[in-house]
């Protein structure tokens, strides 16, 4: 344990300045070619840890995309996660299909079953909403160890879900590549290519309907908004993405189980957009981290009181960044500057 | 028409533990406006701290006494230090602060004492409660506790100076100032009462979950539920919102086919769901009305 | 003689904006001061900032005691009741709960019951309906219901932001003519902030006009009445 906690708690430290600057184009540079490049130089199990990151970063972008983007809050983003998991994986091991291929469908049924939620959660904000998801993150277990989904689903057991290999092309080229290194590379395409299409929506007329709606929703009706229709589309579109990640969690931790996706992924994913900075996309990333080390480094300094360790932390984090990682990474950019206008 | 009443009668037994939890949780949002997702853990620390106490030869109701005494400093105390300073943060950071709390309550709580059950006693007796074998002495004194407490708490509310001033610095706080409440201080009572009246419901709920760190999990939802049925706003609502959650729990229960016990919880989920959709402040909350 | 109220550079902030520039003005104990000012000159932030209820600098004495860095329900305890603009009525309370609400900070509790039929004899509309939710009465009565609030303070000093505002102008003359009242038998000082300048002129013994958060002129409310440009300005003749 400890050697990984060595060698894991750098990124933690090192890659905040950086996503200061990932404002910027060079920034964003810097960061990829962090990204690309490290997963040379540790082990296979870090690699799989810096996939998990990928993963929970693309989740907690989702839950971004709707709470910074349309001011709603879910508690819920588990159990979309789980449907996208359990998507995945019944048609990777029930069908046969593609892991790759499976991506779009759980999208697409996250997409649908987001959309479905948010018709009723309309009435609702605020903590009444904040209830609402929460109550479906507690069903979903519930619901997928149900004896009537049991053949697709493998009720209580869950699913053993087959680990894809590097495609041939790179053994054929003489290039050793190992399923967590060709994992790890895969996710962060899909990563980047959902950071791109996220920045790209909120920049578009949908994300700046959307975005008037969070900021006074009366004033975004009287401008022709349809209020009703972005705010499920944002529950929709944020599901979708969740569903994705929770494909890619699928593949990566090559098991779904209904317990693996309790009301506790929906506080971590929670936790981890706080974190990073709500609303600030590349906070997500900071987030991420946030999720899969800071319990790590909790049971590290304390088994017994890991739990006591975990809230300790986070309540210095939120006492000292109340705005999370955003806060530090603005900060962090104006001392650049002025260091360099002076 | 037997097993009807019979049911009813159940739910309303465990209802009452759900009441109780309303009870805090609508206590609590009175005074700051959010839920506290921490009420649970803390309801069972501070029954924990009871159990020790009898561990310790005292008495059930001088520890019972001792326990409302030290939760509502506790309350008071977690309120001062904690989310006093965090008062003007964004609502999301109270609620990561909330998950904080309840994380460290059940970590030190399962360091302390560790996780195996334990049991914990009931002054009312555990024999059928005339002659009903569905309802025992022990819920029946649960029913009579949380009765008790709506009444003082409507008393305190009502007809005390402080109560008052409770009440004006939760419905308009820049009023009360003006007519110079320490609204701060309110918001701290606030907490400690809550505290308080999350103990007496975790010491009478005790005897039936048995006492370990994470008994209030499930408890805790249903008494938001409860509270949430009843609209966040009023304690009655959210007792009679406590005794609704458990009747209709017991009911889907027995009567709807293929409901096991794991689905129930869901089905209590799915109520509150129905209930806001319906009626989006609860069965008795007040209506906000939002001017623009 | 010293005066009761004395208020010297006080700026005021709100955010990155400053309202008030370096006021400065006196109110004598027994007077009924007035502060006139168009739209935007800082009225409801001079009175917001005597409670400290708006970032500030400079220094504000009330009978000799500092009151900048006091808390504002400390300062309404020294015996300063401010009526708000809007009246910041419990609108969810009954007319009674709300008269109570106004004691609240006193000590001597037995003489409330006493006070809170004063109150009902200042303003009979309230007793007819002390049971009823103060959100259901109408603006005037709310301005009546928000003047007896204050009053149940026993306030040495009373704050009023615009009492005419959105009242019909009957009810505004009864409401004033109460106010002088007020101020003659109950000894209570008042700084009232108006629009209507005409009515605060008739009633007020001393006034302060103000100007982007400054004040420009002062003199007993007659000598301003009568001045040209204060006609011409704010009473329109």
């Amino acid at each position: 344990m400890s050697t990984v906690q060595e060698v894991s708690s750098a990124p933690v430290v090192a890659a905040v300045p950086k996503k200061a600057m990932s404002l910027g184009p060079l920034a964003s540079l810097v960061l990829l070619a962090l990204l690309a490049i490290t997963p040379f130089f540790v082990k296979n199990f870090i690699i799989f840890q810096m996939t998990m990151v990928l993963i929970y970063a693309i989740a907690v972008l989702a839950l971004n995309i709707l709470t910074g983007a349309s001011g709603q809050f879910s508690l819920g983003q588990s159990a979309f996660y789980a449907l996208g998991a359990y998507t995945s994986a019944i048609l990777i091991e029930h069908v046969g299909m593609n892991y790759a291929l499976t991506l779009p469908f759980a999208a697409i049924v996250c997409f649908i079953a987001g959309f479905l939620f948010g018709l009723p959660a309309l009435r609702l904000s605020g903590i009444y909403l904040a209830l609402a998801t929460f109550a479906l993150a507690v069903a979903m277990p519930q619901l997928l160890k149900l004896g009537v989904f049991e053949h697709w689903t493998g009720g209580v057991q869950g699913l053993v879900v087959t680990k894809p290999d590097a495609p041939e092309i790179f053994a054929s080229m003489g290039l050793k590549v190992s399923q967590d290194m060709w994992l790890y590379f895969f996710t962060l395409v899909v990563a980047i290519i959902i950071y791109i299409v996220s920045v790209n929506l909120l920049k578009s007329r949908s994300g700046r309907a959307m975005m008037s709606i969070r900021d006074n929703e009366i004033a975004a009706s009287a401008m022709g908004v349809d209020v009703a229709l972005y705010k499920t589309l944002a529950f929709g579109v944020s599901a979708g993405i969740t569903g994705i990640a929770g494909g890619l969690g699928a593949i990566a931790v090559q098991f779904v189980a209904p317990d693996g996706y309790t009301i506790q992924l929906a506080i971590a994913l929670f936790l981890g957009m706080v974190v990073g900075g709500v609303g600030w996309l590349p906070g997500s990333l900071a987030g991420a981290l946030f999720i899969v080390f800071v319990p790590n480094i909790a049971e590290h300094v304390s088994k017994g009181l890991s739990g006591a360790v975990f809230g300790v932390i986070l309540i210095f984090i939120i006492f000292l960044l109340p705005n999370g990682a955003r806060q530090l990474a603005f900060g962090a950019q104006s001392l650049f500057s002025k260091l360099r206008g002076s | 028409m037997e097993l009807f009443t019979n049911q009813v009668l159940a739910g309303i037994a465990t209802g009452a533990i759900y009441a109780c939890m309303a009870l805090a949780v609508v206590m609590i949002y009175q005074a700051i406006d959010h839920l506290n997702f921490a009420q649970g853990e803390m309801a069972m620390f501070s029954t924990f701290i009871a159990w020790q106490l009898m561990q310790w030869g005292v008495p059930y109701w001088v520890a019972f006494v001792l326990v409302l005494i030290l939760s509502f400093a506790g309350g008071v105390i977690i309120e001062r230090a904690l989310f006093k300073p965090l008062a003007k943060a964004p609502v999301l950071t109270h609620v990561a602060g909330f998950i904080a709390l309840f994380a460290i309550v059940n970590s030190v709580a399962g360091l302390t004492w560790d996780f195996t059950i334990k049991q914990f006693p009931t002054p009312f007796g555990s024999a059928p409660f005339l002659g009903s074998q569905l309802i025992s002495t022990h819920q029946a004194g649960m029913i009579g506790v949380t009765l008790v407490l709506l009444l003082l708490l409507f008393v305190f509310f009502r007809y005390t100076r402080v109560g008052l001033a409770m009440r004006a610095a939760a419905v308009m706080p820049e009023s009360a100032r003006l007519v110079g409440i320490n609204t701060s201080w309110m918001i701290a009572l606030g907490w400690g009462m809550a505290a308080a009246i999350g103990s007496i419901a975790g010491m009478l709920i005790a005897p039936v979950v048995f006492l370990e760190p994470n008994m209030m999990g499930g408890v805790l939802i249903y008494g938001f539920a409860a509270a949430v049925v009843g609209g966040l706003s009023s304690p009655l609502g959210a007792v009679i919102g406590g005794f609704l959650v458990g009747v209709f729990e017991n009911l889907v229960g027995t009567y709807i086919p293929g409901v096991g016990n794991e689905l129930k919880l869901p089905i209590a989920l799915a109520l509150i769901i129905t209930v806001l959709v319906v009626k989006p402040h609860g069965l008795f909350g007040r209506t906000i009305v939002k001017r623009v | 003689m010293t005066a009761m109220l004395h208020v010297k550079d006080l700026r005021a902030y709100y955010g990155q904006v400053q309202a008030l520039h370096g006021l400065e003005f006196d109110l004598k104990e027994g007077s009924l001061t007035t502060l006139l000012g168009a739209n935007g000159a800082g009225k409801t932030t001079t009175l917001r900032a005597i409670c400290n209820m708006v970032r500030s600098t400079g220094s504000i004495e009330f009978e000799g005691k500092k009151l900048d860095n006091k808390s504002t329900e400390s300062i309404v305890r020294l015996g300063i009741a401010h009526v708000p603009q809007g009246r910041g009525t419990f609108t969810t309370m009954t007319v009674e709960e709300n008269l109570q609400l106004g004691a609240i900070s006193r000590k001597d509790t037995k003489a409330i019951d006493g006070d809170i039929e004063r109150m009902y004899d200042h303003f009979p509309v309230l007793k007819q309906r002390h049971t009823q939710q103060a959100g259901t009465l109408s603006g005037g009565e709310q301005q009546m219901l928000a003047v007896a609030r204050a009053l149940m303070l026993r306030p040495r000093l009373m704050l009023l932001d615009e009492p005419s505002f959105g009242l019909a102008p009957l009810v505004v003359r009864d409401l004033f003519k109460i106010l002088g009242k007020i101020n003659r038998e109950d000894k209570v000082s008042i700084l009232v902030v108006e629009q209507n300048a005409q009515l605060a002129l008739e009633l007020a013994d001393k006034a302060y006009v103000i100007e982007t958060g400054r004040i420009v002129m002062s003199g007993t409310a007659e000598e301003i009445a009568n001045n040209e440009d204060v006609r011409k300005s704010y009473l329109g003749y």
